[in-house]
């Protein structure tokens, strides 16, 4: 496999809470979450790190797929989950600071989601 | 629950804001009980144009993610580009691209230094600190063409040369700041007033830092060395170098960490500048990027973490862009809490904010 | 250990010395050698291939081949000197000096000369 700077792990929806929770509790931070548009679904990955080293794990689902937030896991990933959720469409459930597509002012609804 | 809780709004527009942010505070009396952040008012969707402009044309869209730290913008996405194409940058290339990262670090936190005193109040000091940093601002704008945006960094290394004379000349001019600097340290470490402005202010535990994924200074005045340079990026390997870290926690730490990783980076600079060979400063970069990698860096404010895919074609499928900012917010919320109403703004500075990066 | 007043030597000495900005309108600026001021042209090497005009991020620039003429919309352009990179010809060049400021946007017309022993080349500016 190609070099991704990062070590891909990949997850699907039922064993992605169970992965976060063995993350935290092996004491990694959350780096990153991020979404990609891909056909009929998305591609999502949450990058962990722990000193140097990092890890990402990568989720793919539908598009209509509802998927955990894991704010209750780590608290700072309001943000990222709120920004997937606004501009990709992601549908996230339960997330701790939800804006309800009020994080960015902007006219458009979803505006990086690929048809 | 005796007492009645108010909620203050704060920003967009506040006179210690350089950049709009807006937060709710919910007060007990003066002390800050929690605080909503609410960014958003300048997203500029950089991240969509992705898919209008080609990967090469895209360097100069990235760089202009923030106006501080462009050139590493430009930097970090080139060698995510690099990366992915399996391109290797001559080393020349790779050290004039470490010592422009080093005088954005330089500029970027004598801006900081000058928006704190600004943010306590010290208008003269804060005249002090720009005007240093503009002697920075002229060494870019003799060596990229450009005081802001410097479009020298393209995909296979950089576009401009720097003679030896003028690195020479600019390690000179770097000797005399490093003089001043030291006047200006002296006042932001030492003042009596000063110090009680920053002195125990808005504490981060180390555990707190860790767990809220902080970056950069923030995380490093909390006594985690951490320092994303360290992984060799760019010319870093080469260079010798410690992690600057301070254990108190406070802002005052996070003053005292950035003013020590100015030396540091005129240091730095003078390595770089000793040890620079001779050779290309580019190679030509040839098909398109087929393939997805994850790259970070130290940007001034932090790690910065980027994300580039690519399907073959010249677009790239989608590019990631983490600012250091978007790391540090929920560690401003957690230093927020607690606070007294007068410290806010000044909790809000120490954390160098770059809105506009972080929406992006 | 704290200080009182550590400032006052640097504001005394700030009270006896010049500006270190300069009069601006009075005295003109200078602008170092490699200063993206602008983009200039020497039409009369230009072989209308048009690669600026696609390449050019905030596409500033068109090329009409039929009735060779070049048109730069300075008010777009960002200076990021992509086009003179990509030019097979060389002729476009960045060179220090920025746009002034004006009350509308216009471009700037190149007409490419006829006959290429012609020297003088027309210049004019429409809207």
């Amino acid at each position: 496999m190609a070099d991704t700077g990062c070590e891909l792990i990949p997850v699907t929806t039922g064993e992605f809470l169970m992965k976060v929770m063995e993350m935290k509790a092996a004491d990694y931070r959350l780096m990153q979450a991020h979404a990609v548009s891909i056909e009929n679904g998305y591609e999502l990955s949450y990058t962990f790190g722990k000193d140097y080293e990092w890890i990402s794990l990568r989720l793919v689902i539908d598009e209509n797929e509802e998927i955990p937030s894991i704010t209750h896991i780590y608290d700072a990933a309001f943000l990222y989950e709120n920004e997937m959720a606004e501009l990709f469409g992601v549908k996230i459930k339960m997330i701790s600071v939800d804006y309800h597509d009020k994080l960015y002012r902007m006219d458009d609804t979803t505006p990086m989601k690929t048809l | 629950m005796a007492s009645k809780k108010s909620v203050v709004p704060f920003g967009p527009q506040h006179p210690v804001l350089p950049e709009p942010i807006h937060l709710d505070l919910v007060l007990d009396d003066e002390r800050v009980v929690e605080a909503v952040p609410s960014i958003g008012f300048v997203h500029r969707g950089l991240e969509s144009l992705v898919k209008k402009k080609d990967f090469k044309e895209m360097q100069y869209v990235v760089e202009r993610t923030c106006g501080i730290c462009s050139f590493m913008h430009g930097m970090t996405y080139c060698e995510t580009v690099e990366h992915i194409m399996d391109v290797e940058v001559p080393v020349r290339g790779r050290y004039l691209r470490t010592i422009w990262c080093e005088m954005s670090r330089l500029h970027s936190h004598m801006l900081w230094l000058g928006l704190l005193a600004d943010g306590f109040g010290f208008e003269s000091l804060f005249y002090q600190c720009w005007r240093m940093r503009e002697q920075i601002l002229d060494m870019f704008e003799q060596s990229t063409g450009g005081r802001v945006i410097f479009s020298v960094n393209a995909p296979g290394g950089v576009l401009k040369d720097m003679p030896s004379d003028m690195l020479h000349a600019f390690v000179e001019k770097l000797n005399g700041f490093e003089q001043e600097l030291h006047h200006i340290a002296d006042i932001f470490l030492n003042d009596y007033t000063v110090l009680t402005r920053l002195k125990g202010v808005g504490i981060l535990t180390p555990q707190e830092a860790h767990d809220l994924g902080a970056c950069g200074p923030m995380l490093r005045a909390s006594g985690i060395a951490r320092d994303t340079r360290k992984l060799g990026y760019a010319a870093y390997g080469d260079l010798d170098f410690d992690i600057i870290t301070s254990d108190d926690c406070d802002s005052y730490a996070r003053c005292e960490v950035r003013i020590k990783e100015m030396y540091q980076s005129i240091a730095l600079i003078r390595q770089a500048v000793d040890k620079i060979p001779e050779g290309d400063i580019a190679v030509p970069v040839k098909g398109n990027p087929n393939g997805e990698y994850f790259m970070r860096v130290e940007q001034p404010r932090g790690e910065a973490i980027y994300y580039a895919k690519g399907t073959g074609t010249k677009f790239l499928d989608r590019i990631r862009i983490r600012t250091p900012t978007f790391a540090n917010i929920p560690a401003l919320l957690k230093t927020l809490k607690g606070c007294q109403f007068s410290d806010v703004p000044l909790l809000i500075l120490t954390i160098d904010p770059c809105i506009s990066c972080t929406e992006r | 250990m704290s200080k009182f007043m550590p400032f006052a030597g640097t504001m005394l000495k700030n009270l006896f010395s010049k500006p270190v900005t300069t009069a601006y309108p009075g005295q003109p600026a200078v602008y170092p050698e490699r200063s993206r001021g602008h983009v200039d042209i020497d039409i009369a090497q230009c072989i209308m291939c048009g690669l600026c005009s696609r390449n050019c991020p905030p596409r500033a620039i068109t090329v009409d081949r039929a009735g060779g003429t070049w048109t730069i919309n300075r008010f777009d352009c960002v200076q990021c000197g992509y086009c003179a990179q990509v030019c097979p010809k060389k002729c476009l060049t960045i060179a220090p000096g920025y746009q002034t400021p004006g009350a509308e946007k216009k471009e700037a017309v190149y007409q490419k000369p006829t006959e290429p022993e012609k020297p003088a080349e027309t210049k004019k500016e429409e809207s």
